[in-house]
């Protein structure tokens, strides 16, 4: 962490580059009341890759935030009109990392919609298991690496083993741990190795039961509810009208889920579940809400399994993907919030154009209104409860 | 709303009763000529059809708010631009990329058409009517290119319009502070668009043929073998 303080302005001539780059981060040097710029990141531990945020201080007190995102850019939306469609999931895998398979998902759906091809029943409901894995994998790092950001060692090691159970499943059946590109257009690259049904059924009733281990552990501590209670609050209306998405928006009472509410992508009404909200809307709230998911997670995957139909797993397909003349949009509920693609293809073997809606990206951007009049130690609670990954804010 | 279970007798492209009735606000409340044209999304499969309206550059602020506050759109989830023009052809005996894949010569729009090149188009939901959406459309001045702001509406708007600021060069007029966010300050040129070439490709064949080592007993090895 670097510190900036104001009164030690250098007086000579600031070159041009430097200028700029102080530009980029409104950073007010001219400034002379005493007021502290405070650069957290871009390597700071609660920003899970590089984002970095210019906070503008009085005391303890931040006045004004502003996150300084694009390290981490790679120029998917450019790269993508350079590459077919089966080609593009490679891509895509790595724009949220840590649930890469739900990452597929939209794509090969507007694909598949574009094409008019229906993914066989037996891959629709793999792909929802997967899907349920990886929000499973990923909720369980936050509900480890969020206890270590307001002092807590102990739910982190927790969280990191439950969720190694989680990836050694997605590795059994695809081959990678993180980077799965396991969808094909169509249906699947594979079915399920044998036995790994029973192998998934007794891992969800252990996350059961590490569910309840973290409500015990974090959720009752006292030191805990001190510092998120009441801390980062993001009001309904303003959430939704920034974009923000998910997770963060249910723990603000906001009763939306794209998995119900959304277009039907994966056989999520065929099963039992339910749609958890928290009336806070504060940093306590957020892990509360992604706790009872992760837990409804697990038992959405008990009831797909129970239910997982026979049959092939990949649906007739071309043996060249040429997708037809068309515009269209599929968005998907992802662990990190609404996830999307609006594709405009003109018929040949790649898209003209893809724009990719990720839902870190319209999350983060409340921050500089959300920070505003907290106090330092609560930044980190607040940037480590909107739960982000820099490869989904900078594609 | 659409608890229809999508009622069959929709034809392929069209909009149905309740798009028309979106689009019959939107003109009410717009006035005359706002709405150029609309559409559906979702090519050849009407069953997740989405409306596409493309309005007037002069009421595409007026029309956020009509989205807000009217029509009950309180979500917002993209704004982004395109450029409709072809990719330049590279040269036929160029070094570079062949493999990339190979789009229609002519330029062409897509649904609910445009103008000219460059479009800005945006998508907005509702968080409390399941299966909405709304995709508004504008064209884009290619010589002077400025769109209205969604800032005032939607303050999420924000990141969205600085990045298609950077991406495409429209410039967003009542946006209150446009300036780079992924790419350093002192970057020209719009990367997203057309005609702004991915050097990495256009200097090196793909797939990475430089890379590529002779095997031993291949030719190459038989070469330096008789050399020496």
């Amino acid at each position: 962490m670097e510190i900036v303080s104001t009164t030690d302005t250098p007086a000579f001539q600031i070159d041009p580059s430097i200028n700029s780059l102080l530009a980029d981060s409104q950073m007010n040097v001219e400034l002379d009341d005493g007021d502290m710029i405070l650069n957290i990141g871009p390597q700071h531990p609660a920003t899970h890759g590089t984002l970095r945020l210019v906070v503008r201080l009085d005391g303890e007190r931040v006045i004004s935030a502003d996150p300084v995102i694009g390290y981490m850019h790679r120029g998917y939306e450019k790269l993508t009109e350079y590459r077919t469609y089966p080609q593009i999931t490679t891509l895509i895998n790595r724009i949220d990392w840590l649930s890469s398979f739900a990452n597929e998902v939209p794509f090969i759906a507007a694909a598949e919609r574009l094409m008019n091809i229906e993914a066989t029943p037996r891959a629709l409901y793999i792909r929802a298991i997967l899907t349920e894995l990886a929000r499973i994998s990923t909720f369980l790092l936050f509900l480890g690496e969020m206890g270590l950001q307001v002092g807590a060692i102990t739910p982190a090691f927790y969280g990191f083993r439950d969720r190694e159970y989680t990836l050694n499943l997605i590795e059994a059946v695809t081959g990678g741990r993180f980077h799965p590109n396991y969808n094909r257009i169509g249906g699947l690259k594979d079915d399920l190795p044998w036995g790994w049904i029973a192998d998934c059924r007794s891992t969800m009733r252990k996350m059961l039961d590490s569910c309840d281990e973290f409500e015990d552990l974090v959720l009752g501590n006292p030191i805990f509810q001190q510092r998120t209670r009441g801390v980062g609050i993001i009001p309904p209306e303003l959430g939704a009208a920034y974009g923000v998405s998910g997770s963060n928006l249910r723990a603000s009472g906001v009763d939306w889920d794209l998995r119900r509410d959304g277009d039907k992508y994966l056989p999520y009404d065929d099963i039992e579940w339910k749609v958890w909200t928290h009336p806070d809307g504060d940093s306590f709230a957020r892990y509360w809400v992604r706790l009872q998911e992760t837990r409804e997670s697990a038992r959405m995957i008990l009831q797909l399994l129970d239910q997982l139909p026979d049959g092939p797993i990949m649906a007739k397909v071309p043996r060249i993907i040429k997708v037809p003349e068309g515009e269209i949009w599929v968005n998907t509920e992802n662990p990190l919030g609404e996830m999307g693609y609006y594709i405009v293809s003109k018929g040949a073997t790649g898209p003209f154009r893809v724009k990719i809606r990720t839902a870190s990206f319209s999350n983060v951007s409340i921050l500089p209104w959300l920070l505003r009049g907290i106090f330092v130690p609560d930044v980190i609670t607040v940037l480590a409860s909107l739960y982000f990954i820099l490869g989904d804010i900078d594609r | 709303m659409p608890d229809d279970t999508n009622d069959d007798t929709v034809e392929d492209g069209a909009p149905n009763a309740e798009h028309e009735a979106t689009i019959a606000t939107l003109a009410r409340e717009l006035g005359d000529g706002a709405v150029v044209e609309s559409g559906v999304l979702g090519g050849a499969n009407p069953g997740v059809a989405s409306l596409v309206v493309r309005v007037r550059p002069d009421a595409w602020a007026r029309a956020a708010h009509v989205c807000r506050s009217t029509l009950g759109y309180d979500y917002l989830c993209f704004i982004a631009g395109i450029d409709w023009m072809p990719m330049p052809a590279a040269d036929e005996d160029a070094e570079g990329d062949t493999s990339a894949p190979v789009q229609p010569k002519e330029m062409t729009f897509g649904v609910a058409g445009s103008e000219g090149r460059f479009q800005a188009f945006a998508h907005v939901e509702s968080t409390r009517v399941p299966r909405s959406g709304l995709t508004l459309k504008t064209d884009v001045d290619e010589q002077d290119p400025h769109v209205q702001s969604w800032f005032a509406t939607y303050p999420g708007a924000d990141w969205h319009e600085r990045e298609c600021w950077e991406m495409y060069g429209f410039v967003f007029d009542g946006h209150p502070n446009l300036r780079h966010i992924y790419l350093p300050s002192n970057f020209e040129g719009h990367p997203l668009r057309k005609d702004f070439p991915l050097l990495a490709r256009e200097v090196k064949p793909w797939p990475g043929l430089v890379n590529v080592e002779a095997m031993p007993g291949e030719a190459g090895d038989d070469e330096e073998e008789a050399a020496s």
